[in-house]
């Protein structure tokens, strides 16, 4: 009985040390989780879209300049999606009214927005700004980004819509001879997925380190891409992906706080590791993996009729 | 025809003579490894590069170079040779070897290699001693903190860094002794992401005042959220923490640039390897805030100490983690020990990355 109290004990005495720890990973996994949801719309459709990276940070830049001009981060919020739509909407055009090629399309796409970023954000360097109001470290795109795991699940799965748009994504040319406008919906697709980029950069640059500077989001459009595809283009699973390597990721810093030697860069290793591991072993199902990947990924569209 | 390209030909070489020869200005140029925008680093060099200009006007030209990449320097840098200029600033220690090169072609301009040690006849190496920095803001952090912890985010285990966090752990212990230090490794220079999770994660294991040696202002941004204290790196970021910075370790290549181009300009540059520090200007301290006026006066009496060379951080005998000691009672460690550090001195709770 005693040791039972000595452990409750323990955890309310540490409450709050786990609590911080459990916002911080929160807060490490969301941009992630946000970034890689838009993706998976997009995909779904079957576009690929390389460019996440470079909407991301946009929707860094412009965010923050929005929400520096204006003094009000919500304006900031929506800046910033504004601006990873646009320039998703530049990708749309050039791989699906011109037919350029998809992949090369988008890694130029996110070296355009890293550049762009730089130069609007040069003059905005090292100004703070108004933060993003939070109560006790949880914001509002925090919460919204569950109730858009939510939405994006559900809309997908139990929708018209995401029939439509799931058909799309497997066979183009059934779904075009169904009369759907295969275009127009990818279209509205690519623009949802810059959006949800923008918008996690937007969160970067806001809510979480509210400053600008140069490559904010180091890399983080990439990992996003990656959990898309690693958790099999099935919302609840990317959930689990994104919070999985938010958490590892949390915890390589904590047990380096811990000092028992092992070696940081093994530390900074294991979050990719951990989570394509988990995501392998959960996909295992190859019939599964087969139902859910979008069979026409990457393949222009072209109508014959 | 042939009269036409002769005469073009003479006009050409006499107009190259005369500018030549008209110009006595000097072309400095800098190689940055990031950009300019980075509000660290390499803003702290351009900082220094617009003093050359402010204070030698119409004596100097300068030209820099932005976001080259250590693998490919030297085709900019040898670009920025041929192009006239007479000094060269290379401002990133992956640069040695390109600018080395680069110098054994061009032996008539100098080059200055930040932060490196091979020198040759026209190659400086320089540094800065921020570790006197440091001293100064480990005693603030045991004077300030009321767990009796600080964190320390740290970027790469070279010695630059190890230095860094002996020195800082020094300068707490000659105020508590048993002041304990939680260090984590980000492994890059520059992440704001990293850095203000790093900064979380020490902050709920129990450190309420946070050091850093990368380059954003993430830490003091999420120092000043939580309500704990920081110490800005690279510039004065007190923007970022108006509650939470104490002071910041200052980069202010100014006086240094201004001093090796007005050497060339009179022809008195010679090959060295400097290190300048407190004493020079190089490393300076931003005002002390946040704290009484009594921690703010030691804390003044120490800067002071340090610039005026009353006060050498690294000075014998330094006990060391593994229970060695090394230098001399009484007497500064030798520059070559120090540049070479490491070591973890005695009373930090973490495993050196070999």
């Amino acid at each position: 009985m005693d040791q039972l109290y000595a452990i409750a004990n323990w955890f309310v005495s540490h409450a709050g040390s786990f609590y911080a720890i459990a916002i911080t990973i929160v807060a490490a996994s969301t941009p992630l989780l946000i970034a890689a949801l838009g993706e998976l719309v997009v995909e779904r459709s079957g576009v690929l879209n390389l460019g996440v990276e470079g909407m991301m940070i946009i929707g860094a830049v412009t965010g923050f300049v929005a929400t520096f001009l204006s003094g009000n981060p919500y304006i900031g919020i929506l800046a910033a999606i504004l601006g990873g739509a646009l320039l998703s909407l530049l990708f749309g055009f050039l791989t699906l009214t011109l037919l350029a090629n998809q992949v090369a399309t988008g890694l130029a796409i996110t070296l355009l927005g890293v550049g762009l970023s730089s130069l609007i954000g040069e003059s905005f360097v090292g100004q703070p700004i108004q933060r993003l109001p939070s109560f006790y470290g949880f914001n509002i795109l925090i919460v919204m980004s569950f109730v858009l795991t939510a939405v994006v699940s559900w809309v997908l799965f139990r929708t018209r819509l995401g029939l439509m748009v799931r058909a799309v994504g497997d066979n183009h040319t059934s779904a075009h001879a169904m009369g759907f406008s295969v275009i127009g919906l990818r279209y509205a697709c690519v623009a949802f997925g810059g959006a949800c980029a923008g918008l996690a950069g937007g969160y970067l640059s806001i809510a979480d380190t509210p400053q600008w500077v140069e490559n904010m989001t180091a890399g983080r459009g990439w990992i996003a891409l990656a959990l898309v595809v690693f958790a099999t283009w099935l919302p609840k699973r990317l959930l689990f992906g994104a919070y999985l390597f938010g958490t590892i990721s949390i915890f390589s810093f904590t047990v380096q706080t811990f000092a028992w030697g092992i070696p940081s860069q093994l530390l900074s290793c294991t979050p990719y590791l951990v989570t394509v591991v988990a995501l392998v072993v959960i996909s295992r199902n190859k019939r599964l993996l087969r139902a859910n990947t979008p069979a026409c990924l990457g393949q222009a569209f072209v109508a014959d009729r | 025809m042939k009269k036409l390209l002769i005469t073009a030909a003479l006009a050409a070489m006499a107009l190259g003579g005369t500018s030549a020869h008209a110009a006595d200005k000097v072309k400095a140029c800098w190689v940055y490894l990031g950009a300019i925008g980075d509000a660290g680093w390499t803003f702290g060099h351009d900082v220094g590069r617009k003093q050359v200009e402010k204070e030698l006007g119409d004596k100097v030209e300068t030209v820099y170079v932005e976001n080259v990449a250590e693998a490919d320097a030297a085709g900019p840098i040898e670009r920025l040779a041929r192009d006239g200029c007479k000094i060269i600033f290379a401002t990133s220690f992956g640069y040695m070897e390109p600018t080395l090169q680069v110098a054994a072609k061009y032996p008539d301009v100098k080059f200055e290699h930040a932060t490196g040690f091979k020198t040759a006849p026209n190659v400086t190496t320089y540094n800065a001693k921020f570790y006197q920095g440091r001293y100064v803001q480990g005693l603030l952090a045991a004077k300030t903190s009321k767990t009796g912890t600080a964190g320390y985010i740290a970027t790469f285990p070279i010695p630059e860094v190890v230095m860094g966090i002996n020195s800082f752990m020094l300068g707490a212990q000659s105020v508590n002794p048993n002041f304990k230090l939680k260090i984590i490794w980000i492994n890059s220079w520059f992440d704001p992401g990293k850095e203000g999770d790093a900064t979380k994660v020490l902050i709920s294991q129990g450190a309420d005042v946070i050091a850093q040696h990368s380059d954003s202002a993430a830490p003091m941004a999420v120092a000043q959220e939580q309500g704990k204290f920081a110490f800005g790196q690279a510039q004065d970021q007190i923007k970022f923490g108006p509650k939470a910075q104490l002071t910041a370790n200052v980069d202010n290549w100014g006086p240094y640039y201004v001093r090796r181009v007005k050497q060339v300009l009179d022809g008195s540059w010679k090959s060295e390897q400097s290190w300048d520090g407190m004493a020079e200007g190089t490393v300076v301290l931003a005002p002390f805030t946040n704290m009484s006026d009594d921690v703010k006066a030691l804390a003044q009496k120490t800067y002071d100490d340090i610039k005026s060379g009353k006060l050498e951080p690294f000075t014998g005998p330094i006990t060391k983690q593994d229970g060695s000691t090394i230098g001399e009672p009484g007497k500064p460690i030798p520059a070559g020990d120090i540049l070479g550090t490491n070591w973890y001195v005695k009373g930090i709770d973490d495993k050196l990355p070999q």
